[in-house]
This record gives C-alpha cells, sequence and structure tokens, in this order.
C-alpha cells in the first residue's frame, strides 16, 4: 500500500494532464467557455440571496450580510459534493482505461477530487469580489489558516472518494443513494443557518460528529466572522481524523482493486 | 538475456455470478456484503504457464478464441496481477492492446495525443520533439486541432498506434491490432516492426493470423485453455496449431453428422417421407442417378436443400466413411490429397434392379459433382447380404469450405432404396484461399520480363 501512494506522486505529471482534460473537457462546445465556473455559483448565489433576503429573510444579526455568509459554506460544499459524485462514478466511466492501460486506478478518483478543488478556487474569486462589495474584511492572521482548512478538507474528501469509488464500482446504486445522502447532509450541516444559533445549540453533539460542520465553520470564522478563529482545535481534531479516513479509504480502494479490471 | 519471463504462472478470475446487477440494497438486507467482495466462483484463465522471451526476439502468441492469450498479453503489460507465479519484464513497456482506449472524445487530437504519451511514460519534452512524427505516421494533419470525437474509427485507431510505437519501449506488446487501416497503413506498421527488430528490440505479438507468425516470429507459444501446448519454432507450431484445429472441427463435424443420420433416421420412421411421391415411376432410360432426371419433379427434388432420408430399405446404407489420404476415417480434408467414400449397404434379398449414386454439394447448395454407376455404364446384375463400395477420389481438387454428400441406392427408374440427403458433412483446407468450387491442377509460367517476389522478402 505504501509503495501504491509513493507511486502515485511518479504519476503527478498525468494527474496534471488529467485535471487539465478535465477542465477542458467539460466546456468544450460550450460557448461560455470557462466562464461557466463563474456564472454557476453567481446565479447560485443569487437565488439563494434573493430566498433569504427577501421570500424567508433571515435576520439572524450575527450572519449579515447574509449572501456572504451563505457562500463561505456553500463554496465548499460544492466542492466536497461534486467531488464525490463524480469520483464514484469514476471508476466506471474511466473503465476503458483501466482494462486496457497500465495505470493505477486510484488517480481517477483523485483527479476528479482536484478538478472540483480548481472550481472551488476560481468560485473563491467570485466570494472575494461579494467580501470587497460588501466592504466585509476578514480578519488578516485568521486568514494564514485559510490553506490549512484547504488542505484538511482535500484530504477528507479524497478518502471518502477512493472509497466511494471502489464500492460503485460493485454496487452501481450508490450514485442514487448518495444524491440524496448528501442532500440530507447538506441541511444538517451549518451553511445557511449559522452555528451560533440557538436552535442549533440545542442539538451540539449532533452537529460536533459531523466532520463537514468543522469544516464549514473554519471557512466561516476565517473568511467571515470578524476576530481570531476559534475553531483550530476541532479543526485539528478533524485533520487527524481525515488522515485516517484517507488511509482508510486508500486502504479499502487497495483491497478492491484487483476486481476492478474484471468488474467495472 | 530474457526480456520476458513468465514462471509458473497462473491467473484466476473472480466470477461474480449472481450478482451481476447487484444493488447496496440487497447486500444489505442479506447481509452478503463481505462475501459478494471476496471471491465467488473462480474461472481459471491460466494454469501453470511458464515461457520466456529472450531480448531482441519476436515472439508469437496463438491459440483459440478464449485460450487466455490477451490474459497472458495483459500479464505481461502489468495491467492484471498472476494469482501464483512469477512475471519479469526487462525495460519500459508499451502495450498495442486497445489502441486510443484513453483518449478523450471532446478534445482535440494535439491533446489526446500528449495526454496518451503522458499515459504510456513520456514525458512532456519527449512529447513534442515526437510530435510531428507521430502525427505523420497517423496522416492526420490536417485533422490534428480537431476534437477526437469527430474523427472516424480508423484515424482514432491510427492515432492510438502513432502514439503508442512512438514510446520507442523496449518491450512492445501487440494484440491483433495490425487490422487498423488500410493496405498502405498495415505496410506501414509492418515496417515499422522491422525496424524494432533491426534494433533488437523484443515483440511480443498476439494474433490469429497464422501466416504473420510463421513469416515475422523467431519464436512462438501455443496456448490453449490456459495451458501452454508447446513453443518453438513457429512453423511446426503453427503446424501442430492447425492439425489440432482440424482435429477440434473433425469431432464437431462427426456429430454433426451422427446427429443428421439419426434425425433422418427418426423423421423416416415416423411417416413416409413425400419425396417417395414423386420419384417418378418413369421409363427405363431416364433412370439412374438424379443428374441425368429429365422430369420435373425429380428436378424439384433434387434441388430441394433440406436433409432427409427416405426409401423402401430393400437395400439398406448402414454406414458411410470418408476417409482420407492416410486411410483413417475424417472429416477434415486437405484440397488435393485423395477422399474415399466407404459405403456399406446390406440387401436383405436378392435383388438385381440398383444402382449406387454419389452426390457432392458445396454449402450454398451448389452441386458440384454427381454421378452414379448407371450413369458409368455398371448394369447392375446381382446384389444380396452385406456389401462395401467405396467411391476412391484421387484428387480432392476443391478450394477450401464445407461440402456435404448425397448417397443413394435406387432402382434404375430412380425409385429408392435409400436415399440420404446432405446428411454427410465434412470440411476442406486449403492453404491458398482461391476462389470457386474446383481447383484444376495447375502451375504458372511465364516468358519474358517478369519478376515475383514472395510476401517473405517484402517484409524482411
Amino acid at each position: 500500500m505504501l509503495s501504491n501512494l509513493a507511486n502515485l506522486f511518479r504519476y503527478r505529471g498525468l494527474i496534471q494532464s488529467l485535471v487539465a482534460r478535465e477542465l477542458k473537457a467539460r466546456y468544450r462546445g460550450s460557448v461560455l467557455g470557462l466562464l461557466w465556473s463563474f456564472i454557476n455559483p453567481i446565479l447560485l448565489l443569487s437565488i439563494y440571496t434573493f430566498v433569504f433576503t427577501v421570500v424567508l429573510p433571515n435576520r439572524n444579526p450575527i450572519a449579515q450580510p447574509y449572501a456572504v455568509f451563505m457562500f463561505c459554506g456553500i463554496l465548499p460544499w460544492n466542492w466536497f459534493s461534486s467531488s464525490l459524485m463524480e469520483a464514484s462514478n469514476s471508476l466506471v466511466s474511466g473503465g476503458n482505461l483501466i482494462k486496457k492501460v497500465l495505470f493505477p486506478a486510484e488517480i481517477l478518483p483523485i483527479v476528479s477530487v482536484l478538478a472540483n478543488m480548481v472550481h472551488f478556487f476560481l468560485g473563491l474569486i467570485i466570494l472575494i469580489a461579494f467580501l470587497i462589495g460588501y466592504r466585509h474584511w476578514p480578519d488578516p492572521i485568521g486568514l494564514l489558516w485559510f490553506p490549512v482548512v484547504v488542505v484538511v478538507q482535500l484530504i477528507f474528501t479524497t478518502g471518502l472518494a477512493l472509497f466511494l469509488s471502489a464500492l460503485t464500482v460493485h454496487y452501481r446504486d450508490i450514485r442514487d443513494l448518495l444524491q440524496n445522502l448528501l442532500m440530507f447532509w447538506f441541511f444538517a450541516t451549518p451553511i445557511i443557518y449559522p452555528w451560533q444559533d440557538e436552535n442549533v445549540r440545542q442539538y451540539k453533539w449532533l452537529f460536533d460528529i459531523n466532520p463537514f460542520t468543522h469544516l464549514a465553520v473554519s471557512y466561516q470564522e476565517i473568511l467571515f466572522f470578524p476576530g481570531p478563529v476559534g475553531h483550530a482545535t476541532w479543526l485539528m481534531v478533524l485533520a487527524v481524523v481525515s488522515v485516517f479516513v484517507f488511509l482508510g479509504g486508500y486502504w479499502f480502494f487497495d483491497r478492491l482493486r484487483d476486481s476492478f479490471a474484471e468488474a467495472v | 538475456m530474457n526480456a520476458i519471463e513468465l514462471a509458473n504462472v497462473s491467473k484466476i478470475y473472480r466470477r461474480y455470478s449472481g450478482r451481476q446487477f447487484a444493488t447496496l440494497k440487497s447486500a444489505l438486507l442479506q447481509r452478503s456484503i463481505l462475501r459478494d467482495l471476496s471471491a465467488a466462483e473462480t474461472f481459471p484463465a491460466l494454469s501453470d504457464v511458464s515461457f520466456s522471451v529472450p531480448k531482441g526476439c519476436t515472439y508469437g502468441v496463438i491459440g483459440r478464441n478464449g485460450s487466455g492469450k490477451s490474459t497472458a498479453l495483459k500479464l505481461v503489460a502489468g495491467i492484471t496481477k498472476p494469482t501464483s507465479g512469477t512475471v519479469k519484464v526487462e525495460g519500459r513497456i508499451s502495450a498495442l492492446i486497445e489502441l486510443g482506449a484513453g483518449f478523450h472524445p471532446e478534445i482535440s487530437g494535439r491533446e489526446n495525443v500528449f495526454i496518451n504519451g503522458i499515459m504510456l511514460g513520456l514525458t512532456k519534452g519527449q512529447i513534442l520533439d515526437r510530435f510531428d512524427e507521430i502525427v505523420d505516421f497517423a496522416e492526420l494533419r490536417e485533422f490534428i486541432d480537431a476534437p477526437v470525437k469527430t474523427y472516424s474509427s480508423g484515424m482514432y485507431m491510427r492515432l492510438g498506434f502513432a502514439v503508442a510505437i512512438h514510446v520507442d519501449p523496449d518491450v512492445l506488446l501487440v494484440d491483433e491490432v495490425l487490422a487498423v487501416g488500410d493496405e498502405g497503413f498495415t505496410h506501414k506498421c509492418l515496417d515499422k516492426f522491422a525496424e524494432f527488430r533491426r534494433r533488437n528490440k523484443t515483440i511480443l505479438l498476439v494474433t490469429h493470423s497464422l501466416g504473420l507468425v510463421e513469416r515475422f516470429c523467431d519464436e512462438a507459444v501455443w496456448i490453449d485453455e490456459g495451458r501452454v501446448m508447446g513453443h518453438g519454432d513457429p512453423k511446426r507450431l503453427v503446424d501442430a496449431y492447425l492439425t489440432a484445429v482440424e482435429k477440434g472441427e473433425d469431432t464437431l463435424l462427426a456429430t454433426t453428422t451422427a446427429k443428421a443420420v439419426e434425425a433422418a433416421k427418426r423423421a423416416d420412421g415416423e411417416a413416409p417421407h413425400p419425396a417417395d411421391g414423386v420419384i417418378p415411376a418413369s421409363t427405363d432410360d431416364a433412370a439412374g442417378g438424379p443428374e441425368t432426371a429429365s422430369t420435373e419433379p425429380e428436378l424439384k427434388n433434387f434441388f430441394e436443400e433440406t436433409e432427409g432420408r427416405w426409401g423402401s430399405r430393400d437395400i439398406e446404407i448402414t454406414d458411410v466413411t470418408l476417409i482420407d489420404q492416410a486411410g483413417t476415417p475424417s472429416f477434415v480434408f486437405h484440397s488435393g490429397e485423395a477422399m474415399s467414400v466407404r459405403i456399406t449397404v446390406h440387401a436383405h434379398a436378392p435383388i438385381t434392379d440398383f444402382v449406387f449414386g454419389f452426390g457432392l454439394f458445396n454449402a450454398e447448395g451448389v452441386c458440384c459433382y454427381g454421378t452414379n454407376t448407371y450413369l458409368e455404364e455398371m448394369t447392375p446384375v446381382h446384389i444380396e447380404g452385406v456389401v462395401t463400395a467405396s467411391f476412391d477420389i484421387e484428387r480432392l481438387d476443391l478450394v477450401e469450405g464445407t461440402y456435404k454428400l448425397d448417397v443413394a441406392v435406387h432402382k434404375r427408374d430412380g425409385f429408392p432404396y435409400d436415399y440420404h440427403r446432405l446428411l454427410y458433412t465434412f470440411r476442406v483446407k486449403s492453404r491458398t484461399h482461391d476462389a470457386g468450387i474446383y481447383r484444376p491442377p495447375h502451375t504458372w509460367s511465364f516468358t519474358g520480363a517478369v519478376n515475383f517476389t514472395s510476401e517473405i522478402d517484402k517484409l524482411t
């Protein structure tokens, strides 16, 4: 397993080109091309802003301006959920490669996660534009935590992606199951409502065991809420958990590896 | 030094039978996740296979469909791992297994060349150096910037081949991919292989084209049902393989014939064959073999393609055996060799009016030849008891194909004692792929300034 991990490093050139191909291929044939990476989040943001400031106004004073608050959580969530959806499908759709080319299969789910990370970064540009637009300045020292939370999320997501992609080869209905699970997970995570809300605090333990709570809250602490980052301890706990999730996912993937070429 | 070495390699595929469309729900309900993910039924694709390929050797792998050739190639390529045994390969491998397997349809040929090259182990710089050569080889210069999805399948394969061959491997694995292009492209591929050989690279070639193995490979291995049946000199191995294939066909034809005879017997026992009624009680001079039949009904019967058996059985055909040049019963013959048809009949009473007939048909139902004893002016006098008739053909000058026999004993006026219609099937094999039905024994000769080279000269 460790030698396989080391092997992966040798393939970084390939991973890089496959991520580039993924991004290019996605918008090939569309008129606006890469602009969609910006338009999608802007449209999404406009809808949520309209719904939660006009139709169902969220007047929680700590989450104002609401659009910016919500965006801090939604961007990483989109990275997370799209990665898992695409990764779970990656081995099945890339079956040709696994069967016919000498190719470490784990590259495929990893590419899904990385390609969506690029989209996440492009979305950040919109977020920055909003922060500037609303004159909402994050704490500069807190920003130092930003790369940490991104790395933790990357490790966590990759671990789950490896696990799900391997399982989907054998159970094709993971895809449908996952879609519903992610929907539930989204609402169970403090993304469109603030973590500090009293109604939320009642069920604190439930939120505490949800790993994405700590990611979402960390992003909000770093980018939205004033003052020092108060969620660092939880983030570190999650970092340790993520490493285990990754190793566990990789171990599972490695065990099923030999069945891919036959079952895909 | 050996470039490829397989030692006691076995590959057992797990068959995930019975849960082809497994769902997680059912797995959870039946608590069978662990059981499902562990080995279910197994299927040995290769058992205890050993062979080694010396460096610089062109090595052929032959065998029937499903014999394990491609599995062996995948093991050498490292795409799958052996269940037991060891596979050792020296140097960089490039596998021409599935051409263009990694192509993405939406992006251009140019970008795909880069990604495919990187997948096969090249660096960006190396691909840049070879890019022009690759594109020229694939003959795709005008289309290289179009998305691959717009390519024809031939263009797709050519580009895949061009990338794979320019990886400059030490060991090249080729699986039945020479049929990728037109004549010109195939020659270019063969030239490229020849160049590889000159540069002392190792080639492992899996193919059904035995001619290619014979004239191209230094050595070969023959795999059948996952076992090595033999290795060594390609010519001898191909001959051995062909013999085995013929034996297999022979068994198959034997069962076909046995079944046909059995079915005809049953059908005949149940009801009189309608053809009984259409045999005309014709005049003496029109009697004889069906070939000379002048009356409509008999002609119709004759060209009717359905097999069967009918007749009064006063004289009964009890056995028909085809015998080859070596004197052994067979169902596979070689063009130009001798063949005998041995017919055993039993005349249940003394009979004075009888004719032995013989008809030869090809797979399309065309009569290739027909004759009988009466036509050949043998006037019947007396027959009684068990008699063996042998129809000896000195040279079976037929082109390759499947043929069927009519064997009959009847009266001079056509009244059938026992008529066996298309019940006996045999195959004629030929090394020449000539056309038609009949191959007259022939040679070519020329005068003037004419030169020919053989295929072998062209390739080496």
